[in-house]
């Protein structure tokens, strides 16, 4: 086989395990979304929070002790032991649970009945608070997420390759992480259709997003179902924040993680979870390919504004993406 | 479940002069009383703006998200007060309210809309399915589009796939709110029928809020009529059905033959019931 074709091989693999990752995020944008018509800003710092949440329950962090430690004048910082990664997951999963209530406690359940574009500015204060409230309670120097995710290039699909193509072709380059990252988004994914489906929460789920009042008036409470879908959208930001933070280290940078599902989102449809994901595998590969591509051509960095560009020439077509729900009218 | 319209039935719901306001400031319902005894079809009718769908919204508790408020008087179902319980509440209790308009949920197929109805359950998913197959009995039409999305079925399917969503929480009480709204004649008739039948042999009490008085008053055992927030006339069906004023003002005819509008009007004007 040529080496070019290979390499365009290469580079739409390796597009597509990025896009998983946009498809990660932007999956709690949807949930959120479709459910209770809440554009929630906060989802990325969700995910950071998260992250930042399993990297201090992992490494016995006592949680707040700078606080702790300036009113009482003690200097304790660490319990002085490893929580196993799945208990530390399972304890986080509580963690984001117990977030979900509180949100719809304190924050939406005073809002019931505004503006779409009130409920969007309550987010956004969220956000901040969330940023804020991560800091203080586990500090905010870079941690690293010590899984033990396979990480670095898979070795024996270099190997397996290597002999494919010329002199010249080393074998194909996948990264370890991004591979187990598609696995993991497959089956989150999976179940949270089967969820949605197939279960009787799952059908009033989507039996709000159609129709909050009919929900009312058939005896399903809203108060849970949000706090059920806030709840999921908390997990999925753990996924997230799990592989990015796996990826680049557990930083407050990974709460930009949202604006790359930004373009995901319009191009999928906020509505649709199906379209977060091939959103997502779209923009993954698309965005490597132009790089590949045209990216020499033009000076590289593309990946930076390609997205938004295919977002913006798709808004422009076809408002409601190209998954996002029909709006039904009967004639 | 016996029938009980002749003689007085045990009542279920009692709205005890009860008043509304939106907004805090507009003032929907002024002192509505009334009773709904176990067993039977009341009616509760009046013109556009008559304050129905608010009493409905105020019994089921559904005012609170349109920023209404009861701030005068008390509900009762079977001596208990229920203005402080949720929606959800109240569906455990037997009151389930159909809305006006339909509301299905349009993206769901209609088996999964007449699911949703039995939300609330714990008896297990046999009973659950059991019920399932007595609502195909009664409205077959659903059973051959219980595939569908919600959202392309018919008008009258629509109307009986929440009719049905609501019989999934198997109610003592349904609060039907205007099931003839843009409805064929003819498909009015049909689902009128379905409600006796249900009021009958399920033993179902209803509560009916509807603008068509004619087909209304037919079905009903008793009724109320309902003029700018308040109850202006009651009585048992047939009652209300030979009554001068009511023939006049409701369902069209007069000793004196077909009068114009403009009549009316001003009789209406010289003639109020209550002032």
């Amino acid at each position: 086989m040529p080496t070019n074709v290979l390499y365009l091989i290469e580079v739409l693999a390796n597009g597509l395990m990025a896009g998983v990752m946009y498809s990660l995020v932007a999956l709690g944008f949807v949930l959120i979304f479709k459910a209770s018509g809440i554009f929630n800003y906060a989802q990325g710092v969700m995910a950071l929070f998260a992250a930042l949440t399993l990297a201090g329950i992992m490494e016995g962090q006592v949680p707040f002790a700078h606080m702790i430690n300036a009113v009482f004048g003690t200097k304790i910082h660490h319990f002085g032991w490893h929580v196993p990664a799945l208990a530390a997951i399972a304890m986080t999963v509580l963690v984001m649970i117990a977030f979900a209530w509180a949100v719809q406690r304190f924050v939406f359940r005073h809002l019931v009945g505004q503006e779409p574009i009130i409920l969007f500015m309550a987010t956004i204060g969220l956000a901040y608070f969330l940023e804020g409230v991560g800091d203080l309670m586990w500090g905010s120097d870079i941690k690293t997420l010590a899984l033990g995710l396979p990480q670095g290039g898979s070795r024996w699909l270099e190997d397996a390759t290597a002999g494919w193509g010329g002199d010249d072709f080393y074998g194909f380059f996948i990264d370890k992480l991004d591979i187990v990252a598609t696995g993991v988004a497959i089956v989150l994914v999976a179940s949270l259709i089967a969820f949605s489906q197939y279960t009787k929460h799952g059908r009033a789920m989507r039996a709000v997003a159609d129709d909050h009042q009919a929900a009312l008036s058939v005896g399903i409470s809203l108060n849970f179902i949000w706090i059920l879908v806030w709840s999921l959208a908390g997990f999925v930001a753990l996924v997230a924040g799990i592989m990015w933070g796996a990826k680049s280290g557990v930083q407050f940078s990974l709460s930009l993680i949202a604006l790359k599902a930004l373009p995901v989102l319009m191009l999928g449809g906020f509505t649709s979870i199906p379209g977060a994901i091939v959103g997502g595998l779209i923009i993954g590969m698309g965005e490597k390919l132009f790089e590949y591509t045209f990216g020499p051509m033009i000076g590289g960095a593309t990946e930076n504004w390609f997205a938004y560009v295919l977002a913006l020439i798709v808004l422009v077509f076809r408002p409601q993406g190209l998954f996002g729900e029909k709006i039904i009218e009967r004639v | 479940m016996t029938q009980a319209a002749a003689e007085p039935a045990e009542k279920l719901l009692e709205v005890n002069n009860i008043e509304v306001i939106y907004n805090h400031v507009i003032l929907v319902l002024k002192g509505v009383s009334l009773t709904v005894p176990k067993g039977g079809i009341t009616a509760l009718l009046g013109g556009n703006g008559a304050g129905k769908t608010t009493t409905l919204k105020a019994i089921s508790n559904l005012l609170h998200s349109e920023r209404g408020e009861v701030t005068k008087g008390k509900i009762e179902y079977r001596g208990d007060a229920i203005q402080g319980l949720s929606p959800e509440a109240l569906v455990k209790r037997g009151v389930v309210q159909v809305m006006e308009g339909r509301h299905c949920f349009e993206h769901l197929t209609v088996e999964e809309n007449l699911m949703t109805g039995a939300y609330t359950r714990a008896d297990g998913a046999a009973n659950i399915k059991q019920d399932l197959d007595l609502v195909y009995e009664y409205f077959p039409r659903l059973q051959e589009r219980r595939k569908s999305q919600a959202g392309f079925i018919s008008g009258g399917e629509q109307q009986m796939c929440a009719i049905g969503r609501a019989m999934m929480s198997r109610p003592e009480t349904i609060l039907l709110d205007e099931p003839s709204m843009g409805l064929a004649p003819q498909l009015v008739e049909e689902i009128f029928r379905i409600v006796k039948n249900l009021n009958e042999k399920e033993g179902v009490s209803f509560l009916l809020a509807e603008q068509n008085t004619n087909v209304a008053l037919r079905f009903a055992h008793h009724g109320y009529i309902m003029e700018s927030g308040r109850i202006v006339m009651e009585g048992p069906a047939e009652e209300l059905r030979e009554n001068p004023d009511v023939k006049e003002f409701y369902l069209g005819v007069s000793d004196e033959g077909r009068k114009s509008f403009r009549d009316v009007r001003s009789y209406r004007r010289r003639k109020r019931w209550l002032s």
